[in-house]
Parts: structure tokens; C-alpha cells; sequence
């Protein structure tokens, strides 16, 4: 038997924590073999399909005719206007909440509520994009009805992680702009907004891909599926990527599988281009604010 | 440009002897926490005055209740009466944005904006209260605030890297020469060289030397060589009072209250 001092030699790492990690390995493996089979497999069938007619070329019967051009253009449009519809109301409201709201009654009505839309099934966006947008307001089955609809969709992600980033800005920086003499909106407008910039355009990524992807408020709010031409204004009416690619998945016949498969490579595209633009934009203002 | 005189109708003599600040019976709350229990005090002009005492006896919330910055914290409420060079701070018709302009303030911690570059630090407080500074002016500015915080030599050459790029010492000095490019009259500071190393708190002491010719400086210290070495007045606060006040050579040599000597000795705190 040893004396007095200390046993500090390692005795191997505890089981324990071996089967964690082992665990966690595992729980990471999975969603992202099963991604990258899905993704391997649909561009294996869109590989030999995608070339520039199909990038520009328009819908057709004939499958090996048929372009996504109206489709493209349209998404294009759907995700300008609902960003710019959607994160300047977002962005105002969580600085209401954040900044003005405190811990009013109101203010903690439209928060349940905020958290309430966020669960709220996209299809019942539709439906009100429908009755509201569309009839109501009289703006027809438009690419702007489309936008407006979407960026209801996406309003909460936008106030939420807006929210998130303002919290995040220290309260010493608020309190040295005011001994300085800043009214409380010079605060946010200098110092609290330029901080929180970076957590905004998180916020705006995950906006601009929920977006993207939507399908179901588009159909209930009425895209089209057969568009021989583009969309030129706000008030024209559209179709859309996601839409395009379930009429083609609905087909009987394989050629408009392969098209679809191509069709989903190129929303998938134009998602992580679209959301590279934010990351780098992001990534630019974090140096400087660091 | 120096500040100009309080009250340019008084002769430069009574304008010196006059109080800057003045609180009457001040009191300030934390929710139901009273922390400053009728403090009655002066503050002359173009001085340092030195506010001590232990942890948690009030003298940070006095200075916030100076520059009405007591205010902006929720739950947070004050009664009694301030003055500035006789002017009721805590009136209806004071703005208390424009307050903050004339009585600056540091903090404990060095807290330039992240997002600006040191030259827009300094600026900051400019582009605040006016829309357009025009460049030329503008360098000015800088350059004469960043000299008046003994800063210049050392950044002259990098004045578009980020301010929170400089050393601890230097962002604090970067902060005061944020806060005196406003032009403010009185610089409240709450205990400026607590985050700092003994060499850069020594150059923010020679600095408060000369920063006295033109400013009311009041700085909140926890350290007693420091409120020796720099301030002409010293005020002793204990649990929310102002025990006594007088000059700093006084209050260290023969202090009046029992409890300052105790305090100043190392009996407790």
C-alpha cells in the first residue's frame, strides 16, 4: 500500500464519457449520411439533364423541352420582395419589443403571439394570404401576394433572432453612448443596430431559406404551374421553383422525375448562393466587430 | 478652445469659488434598497474632487445621480435636489440628453464602441448630438482630444483601426477623449484606473492634473493612495452618506470623524 501522497495517474477515461462521445458521433452520422445520399442521389439524376436551355428555357409538354426559366425568375422575385417586406417589419418589431416594449402588457401579448405564429402550419399562412392578400385586398394571385404571404411566414424567424442579437449587445456600451449624450434612439441607431447586425442577417439566412422552399401557401394563394412568361411587375402573376418541382414530381412519366431532380438541384443552388451573400456580409461585419 | 466661465457676468474670482454641483438632501433608491440616505455636498469648479469610501456605500450612485444616468436603470428612483452652476438638473425643462453633454462620464471599465474605429470613437458623441461634422473640423477634433487624453502620439498613425484593438490603458484614455470632444464642463468618473496595470493608471492620474485647468472632475476611487495623489477634495461615504468632506490633505492628515480614520487607517473596509 502506497503512503500519504495523492494518486494523480490517469486511469483511463471514464466509460462514461467514451460512450457519450461515441453517441454523439453517431447522432451527427446519421442526418448527415442520409443529406448527403439524398443529395448525391438527385444530382446523379439531374447531372446529365441540367444545361443552360433548361436553366432558360420555359415549361413544356414535352419533358425534354421544359425549362425552370419562369420558375427561377419567379423564386427570384418572391425572395427580393419578402426580404424587403419582411425584414424591415421584423427588424422594427423586435426593436419595439427589445427596446421600447419592456415588460408592458402589450408587449407580452405580442410576444405569445410571436411564438404562437412561428408554429403555426404554413398552409394556414396560405389560406390567409388567400383571404386577405389575394380577395381582400384585391391583389390577385400576384407575385407581391406570393411575397406578402411569405414574409408573414417568416416575420417571427426575423424578430427572433433580431431579438436575440440585441440582447446580446452590453448593457455598458448603451449606458457610455447616453453619457454621452445620445437620445435613446441615437443609442440604437450608433451603437445597439451596427452590433447586432451580424445576428439580423442569421436571422435573415434562416428567413431566405425557409422561403425558398415554400410550397404550400403558394399553392393555396395561387401560383401557377404553367407560365410561358416572366413576371415583369409586383402585380404579375408567377410560379415558383418549389412549385415547378411538384408539378413535375406529379407527372406519370420518368422524363419529368429526372426533370424535377434537376429542378430541385437548382433551387438548392440558388439557396446557398443566395445565403453566401449573407454569410460573407455577416462574416465581414463580425471582424469589425469583434 | 477652453470651456467657457459658468456665469460670464461674475467676476472670474466668485466664478471660481462658486460651486459647480451642489445636492441637497440627495436620496436614491434601488427597488426598495435605499443606498443614498440625504447626501448634502459641493463640488468645486475646475477641481478634483475625490469621492471614497467601501463597497456598496453609495458613491457610484451618487455620480449616476449627477448626470441623471441613476435614472436609466429599471426600479431605479432618486429625491432631493441637484444644481448645476445653480440650475435645478432634475427640473421639468431639463433634457436630460443635453445634461449628459455638459457632465461627461467614464467608466469603470474602458468601453469604446466595438463597431468604430478609434477616430470614430472620439467622434462619437459629435456625430450624436449634430448630424454633420465637416472632415476638416472634424480631424481637428480628433486630434485635439485625443491630445488632451495623452493619447495622440501613440494612435496618430492608426486612427482607422478599431478602438478596441488599443491596450486596456489606452481604450480608457480612448474613452476620455470621447467624452471631453463633446466639450462638457464637468467629467464624473467611476473609478477610471480599477481595470488597469500601476503604469497605465499612472498616466491617467498625470492626465487628471491636466484635465483640472479645465474641467470639474469628481472621481470615484476605491484605491486612497490614488484619491491622494490626485484630487484637492476629498469626500469619505459610508452606507449611503457623506461623512465628511474637505481638502484632501485634511481629510488624510487629521480627518475630522472618527470613522474616516478608521477607514483611511485600515481599520475596516
Amino acid at each position: 500500500m502506497s503512503t500519504s501522497s495523492v494518486d494523480i495517474k490517469r486511469r483511463g477515461r471514464n466509460l462514461g464519457e467514451r460512450a457519450f462521445i461515441a453517441l454523439s458521433l453517431v447522432a451527427i452520422a446519421i442526418p448527415l449520411l442520409i443529406l448527403v445520399g439524398l443529395v448525391a442521389n438527385t444530382l446523379v439524376d439531374a447531372l446529365g439533364r441540367i444545361d443552360w436551355d433548361f436553366l432558360v428555357g420555359y415549361p413544356s409538354r414535352r419533358a425534354s423541352a421544359a425549362g425552370i426559366f419562369p420558375a427561377l425568375i419567379g423564386s427570384l422575385w418572391l425572395i427580393g420582395l419578402t426580404a424587403l417586406i419582411a425584414l424591415p417589419l421584423g427588424v422594427g418589431a423586435a426593436l419595439w419589443l427589445e427596446e421600447y416594449g419592456g415588460k408592458s402588457r402589450l408587449a407580452g401579448f405580442i410576444e405569445v403571439n410571436i411564438a404562437n405564429l412561428a408554429g403555426v402550419p404554413s398552409i394556414i399562412y396560405g389560406l390567409l394570404g388567400l383571404g386577405l392578400f389575394v380577395r381582400f385586398l384585391d391583389l390577385g394571385r400576384s407575385v407581391l401576394a406570393g411575397a406578402l404571404t411569405l414574409s408573414l411566414l417568416v416575420m417571427p424567424i426575423v424578430i427572433m433572432a433580431t431579438r436575440e442579437a440585441l440582447r446580446t449587445v452590453p448593457g455598458h456600451l448603451r449606458e457610455a453612448a447616453a453619457a454621452l449624450g445620445a437620445t435613446r434612439w441615437q443609442v440604437i441607431r450608433q451603437v445597439v443596430l451596427p452590433m447586432a447586425l451580424p445576428g439580423v442577417l442569421t436571422g435573415a439566412i434562416l428567413a431566405i431559406s425557409r422561403a425558398i422552399g415554400e410550397t404550400a401557401p403558394l399553392i393555396v394563394v395561387g401560383a401557377l404551374t404553367y407560365m410561358t412568361f416572366l413576371p415583369a411587375d409586383p402585380g404579375d402573376p408567377f410560379t415558383a421553383l418549389p412549385i415547378q418541382i411538384y408539378n413535375w414530381v406529379s407527372r406519370p412519366q420518368e422524363a419529368f422525375l429526372v426533370n424535377a431532380a434537376a429542378g430541385i438541384m437548382v433551387l438548392l443552388v440558388t439557396m446557398l448562393t443566395l445565403n453566401s451573400v449573407a454569410v460573407l456580409l455577416r462574416n465581414r461585419l463580425q471582424r469589425r466587430t469583434r | 478652445m477652453t470651456v467657457a466661465p459658468p456665469a460670464p457676468s461674475v467676476a472670474p474670482s466668485a466664478a471660481e469659488t462658486r460651486p459647480k454641483l451642489v445636492s441637497r438632501q440627495l436620496e436614491a433608491w434601488f427597488g426598495d434598497n435605499r443606498v443614498l440616505k440625504g447626501v448634502d455636498m459641493e463640488v468645486p469648479a475646475r477641481r478634483v474632487t475625490a469621492i471614497i469610501g467601501p463597497s456598496g456605500c453609495g458613491k457610484s450612485t451618487y455620480i449616476r445621480c449627477l448626470n441623471r444616468m441613476h435614472e436609466m436603470v429599471p426600479g431605479a428612483r432618486m429625491a432631493g435636489r441637484i444644481e448645476l452652476d445653480g440650475v435645478d438638473v432634475y427640473g421639468p425643462d431639463v433634457d436630460p440628453v443635453l445634461l449628459r453633454r455638459k457632465v461627461g462620464m467614464v467608466f469603470q471599465k474602458p468601453n469604446p464602441f466595438p463597431t468604430m474605429s478609434i477616430r470614430d470613437n472620439v467622434l462619437a458623441g459629435l456625430r450624436l448630438s449634430r448630424r454633420k461634422v465637416a472632415k476638416t473640423e472634424a480631424e481637428a477634433i480628433v486630434e485635439k482630444a485625443l491630445r488632451g487624453a495623452a493619447l495622440w502620439d501613440e494612435v496618430k498613425d492608426q486612427l482607422k483601426k478599431p478602438g478596441t484593438d488599443l491596450s486596456g490603458g489606452q481604450q480608457q484614455r480612448l474613452c476620455i477623449a470621447r467624452s471631453i470632444a463633446v466639450e462638457p464642463e464637468v467629467l464624473l468618473m467611476d473609478e477610471p484606473a480599477s481595470a488597469l496595470d500601476p503604469i497605465a493608471t499612472a498616466r491617467i492620474e498625470d492626465l487628471l492634473h491636466e484635465l483640472k485647468e479645465r474641467y470639474t472632475i469628481v472621481i470615484v476611487t476605491h484605491n486612497m493612495q490614488q484619491a491622494a495623489r490626485v484630487s484637492d477634495q476629498t469626500a469619505f461615504f459610508l452606507s449611503g452618506e457623506l461623512v465628511e468632506m474637505a481638502d484632501t490633505n485634511t481629510i488624510f492628515t487629521s480627518p475630522g470623524d472618527r470613522r474616516t480614520e478608521d477607514y483611511i487607517t485600515g481599520k475596516f473596509g
